[in-house]
């Protein structure tokens, strides 16, 4: 019997970068099938090749045993191929049916549309595969689990039998993931097969028939579950073999720098996002915040770095009140904030470099006397600053915009550690980056916790959490629900927090 | 389970703000207290307005209604009061914003009240105006509606609807008022073809190419008629659609003369509107058109034609604008002047704005708009001291009101205004 | 994918070094080819439509005889355009041997007249361009005009007494501030509840027509008169002519020509710019670098609206001495395609005032000894926007190469203010 789905020779070139080189895939039916891979590795390339949104410049797709050409998602969706993205593809203010069966309508005998029997078709499904979704509902109003799941009755509604799952289990919580995992096992069960795309292992080992590796735009390897351990899919991944540690001493903390106390505030849509939230740094310390995103961490970062206010609680640096102070006056008292969305808050993407590493220290002496910007002073300062800290850039005038995002983020980490600080803020500092900048990064925040910085670390890579901080704090739903020594903590207590099951952890 | 935590989570901390519950109390009694300084203080007692009931000219007539002012001012009053207390005290909740409309309602019938006490106002001939004035806001609303509602910012409605009535004019004087209207329709959807194409596939800035748009119609047809049209006055007298009565209905008074004995534009204006709902939110197409319009990146993936939904909007949109532009010439005055469009294109995107890009929304905000209008030339005679130019400024400031979030959000299309770019 | 993208976005903007170099840095990039061909192409459509549009054409013999006419016509009319915007050589040469100073005058008069259409333009053209700097499209600059024309009109007349040094200042001052107060409104709204500045001074616009409408039939009307025109400002507010009549070039010019200057000082120069600037570029980050919005988008649109009330006390201090009606026919407008053309840079915005000052004052001429209406300038000038708004057109036609660098061009958000 044929592979239900076969990629054959599948090239992509971007300008400059060639995203896919000659990528050999079969699919079996019935088979989960993880493509491994870290970001930028060209998964999501190749998976877009294959829904039509993208064309390939060479190589070959068959289904069932017969080519397919696809030029668009309406080829991939006729072909039964239907794709779950990272980030879902959903109107927030259509209803889950007009969701469901937008594209792919039902249509009344007169002509206009039939939502009663595509609701009815839905809930069918939802009950089919245990998936529980009201089909009158506002997609806004559903929780990101059950998003995601909408997306997936949109694949069941057109009855696909591919299904490629772009980094699932992202923005899910551990137990969501669970209940994801289910969801494809019953799947599988009904005939469907399944193409995972992911960089975590854990899941990879746990959850897939079949795994192929993917690296630099080729295919490394192919294994199952059975045949492989982390450390052998990680340095396939990767190239090395991974140093899963990080060197550093045991920390020396002094005194506290940052006091938090019963922090209350609300997201950007005024819903309550932190709820009463307590914790100190102390110099020379990294406190870690793990969790899964979307349990306060970002607007626990924007309130203490002055770009949201709180609605109650204290926040103390150095002795000073800076509850509600602005975002310069907190910059001023020496915090450095590497912001999570480099990219969106941390660079001005069409100005030069030059003007990137002084954006929050432009009006100050010597980079300008009075209103006067001194630009030969800036031209200066910016070429020591990109020999000190490796930005990779043919001058300090090319735009931020034109380097990779390793150097990008490198231009935030030098504007942030050039000038004298007592508190670091990083958020997700390494969220996208290839293994050498993260080591990079890595590095540098363990070189300022020593000098006596006090870093607070936010990152939902647990990994990240638990190698490089001294103090792990966990959040969830806007609380903080545990606070534990790295040293002492198992992935396992931590996962449990992050999942918001606290007498669990409490007990263990 | 965790999911379903953290759905009801999500749920419990929505609430409604107190501050707007409040603001909204004080707008209320403001207006009250507006009622009784201006229109109850110093009047008269014993004065009566009298509304008369059919629009000047009309065969059906119906009898004159006679209210005693001060008694009627004061009921009004008093209501709008209770009504700011108990928003003050309880709040109308999802209510609010149609307590709002009755108490703008009962402040604008005080002041016709006064305005006309001891003398009468044709109340028929001031809604007919309005209703008739609404035409061209309300179209080239729908105009708006039909781009942005695919995600495609339209600001060249004025230009659009410019070059409708000098290409309904031109080609109606050459041969009959119906070929002149197509032309107009078929024009502008031109101009909607070249809006589409700059903002679509060359990816233009969509108010750059609007306003390009917009000096490019003033340009040509004030060439054209300049160079054309005051040369060969034949040119420029297409003649006019007439009043057509509908049987029945037409007699019927006070309602009658106003709804049911109008050109064939205001009719068109109301088959439009019923069109256009039921095409936005029941069929096929306007699920899609919306799609895109809010989240191109889905529709595409679930193999939508974004580029072709567009295009297809922003067409219609300019036949629409064409539409309602040939309406100045073909359905009002008869000829076409320079310029005469006069700023009501960019109306009807206040209109479209205020009426929060539904058809019938901008119908409502387009007879609003069109009453002020409407109410400005009626001042003159009512002898009233408040200038015209204030009341014909109302359209432009209560949209700046309503966009500044005063009267609560309004439901912009997510997607509106910015290019789509397939990977 | 963004990294690739990314790599497309080359170095946009290398720091201008001075005042001097910018012209040449400006022409040595592959994107003045394209303004410059959009400007010719422009051109050349306008000339078809003239051929077009030309009865005789239609009405020749033979095909050769139309397509003669056609050409003629063309360079009848781009004739005429252009010794009424520059003047006419043999006028010129014949006025200056006979050394007669008033025919001097007479014969060198378009040229000073295309300088006084430009300046207004100088004006409203920075108003845009210093919005679009700051991520803020300013379309209310007509508005903005005519409120500024109202103030420095009525501090001209309302004001008496006063020396010309003081009270020209003054004058053009009230100018500048009625046009702020018409920018700080969408400006506010914009910074503080997020409505859309474009919808907003749409409606700012209109707000001011009327408002000067009511004035100009109400308490600012020349009572002399039976249309709706202002009465005549004081001589002292008058700003200064440099030649006996006709010409009416003015100092005005001069004014235009140091807002320019101290407009670029103040964005490339300054810490205010550079906040400004950033603000424009990626406001998100501005915030996190500890700037402020609601100041600076406030202090951008005041700024703006100032220079386009600048534009319009300009017209009444120094050309008109009294307001009318409709007096500004759409410097506001025109200056949305000028500040593109100029590329959103003070010196460009000169260059590209010039060219129109210089289009628009031909066009006089134009229409009057070839009978083409003055309405064709709106017509290039659409055009011309046109191709600046979509350059990928003139690489099209041309077959330019596509620039090695993508243009961070203007890009504005959608009503929702996302």
């Amino acid at each position: 019997m044929d592979p239900v789905l076969e990629l054959r020779g599948i090239t992509k070139r971007f300008p400059g970068v060639l995203a896919n080189d000659h990528i050999d895939l079969t699919l079996e039916k019935g088979e989960i099938h993880a493509l491994l891979g870290e970001n930028g590795a060209g998964k999501t390339t190749l998976m877009n090749i294959l829904y039509g949104l993208y064309d390939p410049d060479e190589g070959e797709v068959f289904v069932k045993g017969n080519k397919l050409e696809v030029n668009s998602p309406s080829d991939a969706i006729a072909a039964g191929i239907g794709m779950v993205h990272q980030h879902f593809m959903l109107v927030p203010v259509f209803t889950v049916t007009e969701n469901v069966m937008l594209g792919y309508e039902n249509l009344q005998p007169n002509g206009l549309l039939d939502r009663q029997t595509a609701a009815a078709r839905i809930r069918e499904i939802s009950e089919q595969y245990h998936l529980e979704v009201d089909p009158d509902l506002y997609v806004k109003d559903l929780s990101v689990g059950a998003q995601q799941r909408v997306d997936i009755i949109k694949l069941l509604y057109r009855e696909a039998d591919i299904f490629i799952l772009d980094e699932p289990t992202a923005v899910l919580t551990p137990q969501e993931v669970d209940e994801l995992f289910t969801i494809m096992r019953k799947l599988v069960e009904k005939g469907k097969s399944i193409i995972f795309i992911t960089h975590k292992l854990r899941e990879v080992l746990e959850f897939a028939d079949q795994i192929t590796v993917i690296r630099g735009g080729k295919v490394v390897g192919s294994t199952t579950p059975q045949e492989a351990d982390q450390r052998l899919l990680a340095s396939m991944m990767v190239g090395r073999a991974v140093e899963l540690n990080v060197d550093k001493k045991p920390a020396d903390p002094k005194d506290a720098v940052l006091k938090v106390e019963n922090l209350v505030a609300l997201d950007d849509r005024d819903q309550l996002a932190i709820d009463g939230v307590s914790f100190e740094i102390r110099s020379g310390e990294i406190l870690g915040i793990a969790g899964v995103q979307g349990n306060g961490q970002t607007e626990l970062v924007r309130v203490l770095t002055g770009l949201a206010h709180p609605v109650d609680g204290e926040i103390t640096l150095l002795g000073e009140d800076i509850t509600g102070a602005s975002p310069r006056k907190i910059t001023e008292l020496g915090t450095a904030h590497i912001p999570e969305d480099r990219q969106r808050d941390g660079l001005v993407l069409n100005f030069p470099i030059v003007d990137n590493l002084v954006l929050n220290t432009y009006y100050i002496e010597p980079n300008a006397r009075g209103v006067l910007m001194q630009q030969d002073i800036l031209l200066k300062t910016a070429d020591d600053l990109i020999n000190k800290f490796d930005v990779r850039t043919p001058n300090s005038v090319t735009t931020v915009g034109s380097l990779s995002g390793g150097n990008q983020q490198k231009v935030i980490v030098a504007r942030e550690f050039s000038r004298p600080i007592k508190m670091l803020i990083a958020s997700q500092p390494t969220r996208g980056l290839d293994v050498g900048s993260i080591e990079y990064i890595h590095h540098r925040l363990i070189e300022k916790r020593d000098a006596g910085v006090a870093v607070l670390l936010v990152s939902t890579e647990l990994d990240e959490v638990m190698q490089l901080s001294d103090r792990i704090a966990v959040m969830f739903d806007g609380k903080i629900v545990g606070v534990l020594p790295a040293a002492e903590a198992t992935k396992e207590q931590i996962g449990l927090l992050m999942a918001g099951v606290v007498s669990t952890a409490a007990e263990a | 389970m965790t999911t379903s935590t953290k759905q009801m989570n999500h749920g419990a901390f929505e609430y409604t703000s107190p501050t707007r519950q409040r603001t909204m109390g004080v707008v209320f009694l403001l207006i009250a207290v507006m009622v009784f300084g201006f229109f109850s203080r110093g009047l008269d007692t014993s004065l009566v307005t009298t509304f008369r009931m059919s629009p000047g000219g009309s065969d059906v007539v119906a009898p004159d209604w006679i209210i005693p002012s001060s008694i009627v001012i004061n009921i009004l009053g008093f209501i709008c009061a209770a009504l700011g207390a108990y928003q003050l005290v309880r709040g109308f909740k999802n209510w609010t914003n149609l307590v709002l409309g009755l108490v703008a309602a009962f402040f604008v019938f005080s002041f016709l009240t006064w305005a006309a006490a001891e003398q009468s106002l044709n109340l028929a001939g001031l809604i007919n105006s309005s209703l008739i004035k609404a035409v061209p806001l309300t179209l080239g609303a729908m105009s708006g509606i039909l781009c942005e509602r695919s995600g495609v910012v339209n600001i060249a409605i004025e230009g659009m609807m410019l070059s409708g009535a000098f290409v309904a004019t031109l080609v109606g004087s050459l041969t009959n008022i119906w070929i002149g209207l197509l032309a107009a329709v078929i024009f502008s959807g031109l101009l909607g073809l070249l809006h589409a194409v700059l903002s679509i596939k060359y990816k233009a800035d969509q108010i750059i190419s609007g306003t390009m748009i917009n000096i490019l119609a003033t340009g040509m047809t004030s060439f054209f008629s300049a160079k054309f049209l005051q040369k060969y006055q034949q040119l420029n007298n297409p003649g006019r659609f007439p009043t057509w009565d509908i049987p029945g209905l037409s007699k019927i008074p006070f309602i009658g003369p106003i709804l049911f004995s109008n050109n064939m534009f205001v009719y068109a204006m109301f088959v439009f509107i019923v069109v256009l709902t039921i095409a936005l939110y029941y069929t096929r197409w306007g699920l899609r058109l919306r799609a895109v319009g809010e989240h191109p990146k889905a529709a595409d993936t679930l193999g939508i034609n974004v580029y072709r939904t567009r295009y297809v909007a922003v067409v219609m949109g300019g036949m629409m604008a064409g539409f309602g532009g040939a309406y100045f010439t073909l359905g009002s005055v008869g000829r076409f002047d320079e310029v005469m469009t006069a700023g009501r294109g960019f109306i009807s995107l206040a209109a479209m704005i205020f009426g929060n890009f539904v058809p019938a929304g901008a119908f409502a905000a387009g007879t609003l708009f069109g009453f002020s209008d409407a109410l400005a030339s009626k001042l003159a005679i009512l002898k009233v001291p408040i200038p015209s130019e204030f009341l014909l400024m109302a359209p432009y400031l209560v949209t700046m009101i309503v966009l500044a979030g005063v009267v609560g959000r309004t439901q912009v299309p997510a997607a509106d205004g910015v290019p789509y770019e397939k990977e | 994918m963004s990294e690739e993208k990314m790599q497309k976005t080359k170095a946009k903007e290398p720091k201008k070094k001075d005042a001097g170099k910018v012209f040449l840095s400006e022409l040595s990039k592959s994107s003045t080819t394209v303004t410059i061909l959009a400007i010719i192409s422009g051109l050349i459509l306008g000339g078809l439509l003239v051929a077009l549009t030309t009865e005789e054409v239609y009405t020749a013999p033979s095909f050769g005889e139309g397509l003669k006419v056609a050409l003629q016509a063309v360079w009848k009319t781009y004739e005429a355009l252009f010794t009424g915007a520059i003047g006419t050589p043999s006028k010129i040469v014949a006025a200056l041997q006979s050394g007669d100073a008033e025919a001097i005058r007479r014969a060198f008069n378009p040229f000073f007249e295309s300088l006084v259409a430009s300046t207004p333009y100088i004006f409203a053209g920075l108003a845009v361009a210093l919005g679009f700097r700051v991520g803020l499209f300013n379309i209310g600059a007509e508005g903005q005009i005519f409120i500024g024309a109202l103030c420095a009109v009525t501090a001209g007349i309302y004001l008496k007494g006063l020396p010309h040094i003081i009270h020209v200042p003054l004058s053009m001052l009230a100018g500048a501030l009625g046009g702020a107060l018409w920018g700080f409104i969408p400006g506010i709204l914009k910074a503080k509840t997020g409505a859309h500045e474009v919808i907003n001074s749409i409606m700012m616009n209109y707000i001011a027509f009327r408002l000067s409408e009511f004035f100009l039939t109400g308490l600012l009307k020349d009572p002399d008169k039976f249309i709706p025109v202002s009465a005549k400002i004081e001589e002292s507010a008058m700003l200064t002519r440099f030649f006996a009549h006709p010409i009416r070039f003015h100092s005005g010019f001069f004014i235009a020509l140091l807002m320019a200057l101290l407009v670029y000082i103040l964005l490339f120069k300054t810490t205010w710019g550079f906040e400004l600037r950033t603000v424009g570029a990626n406001m998100n980050a501005a915030r996190y670098a500890g700037m402020n919005i609601v100041v600076n988008t406030v202090i951008a649109m005041s700024l703006s609206g100032a220079l386009a009330g600048m534009a319009g006390a300009n017209e009444v201090l120094g050309i008109n001495h009294n307001l009318a009606v409709a007096f500004s026919s759409g410097y506001g407008f025109d200056a949305i395609a000028l500040a593109l053309i100029g590329k959103s840079h003070p010196f460009g915005v000169i260059l590209a005032a010039l060219l129109f000052g210089f289009l628009r004052n031909g066009a006089v001429q134009m229409q009057l000894t070839a009978g083409i209406p003055i309405d064709i300038i709106s017509i290039l000038q659409a055009f011309i926007l046109a191709f600046i708004a979509a350059p990928a057109i003139i690489r099209t036609i041309y077959r330019l190469k596509e620039p090695d660098f993508e243009e961070a061009g203007v890009k504005l958000s959608g009503w929702g203010g996302n």
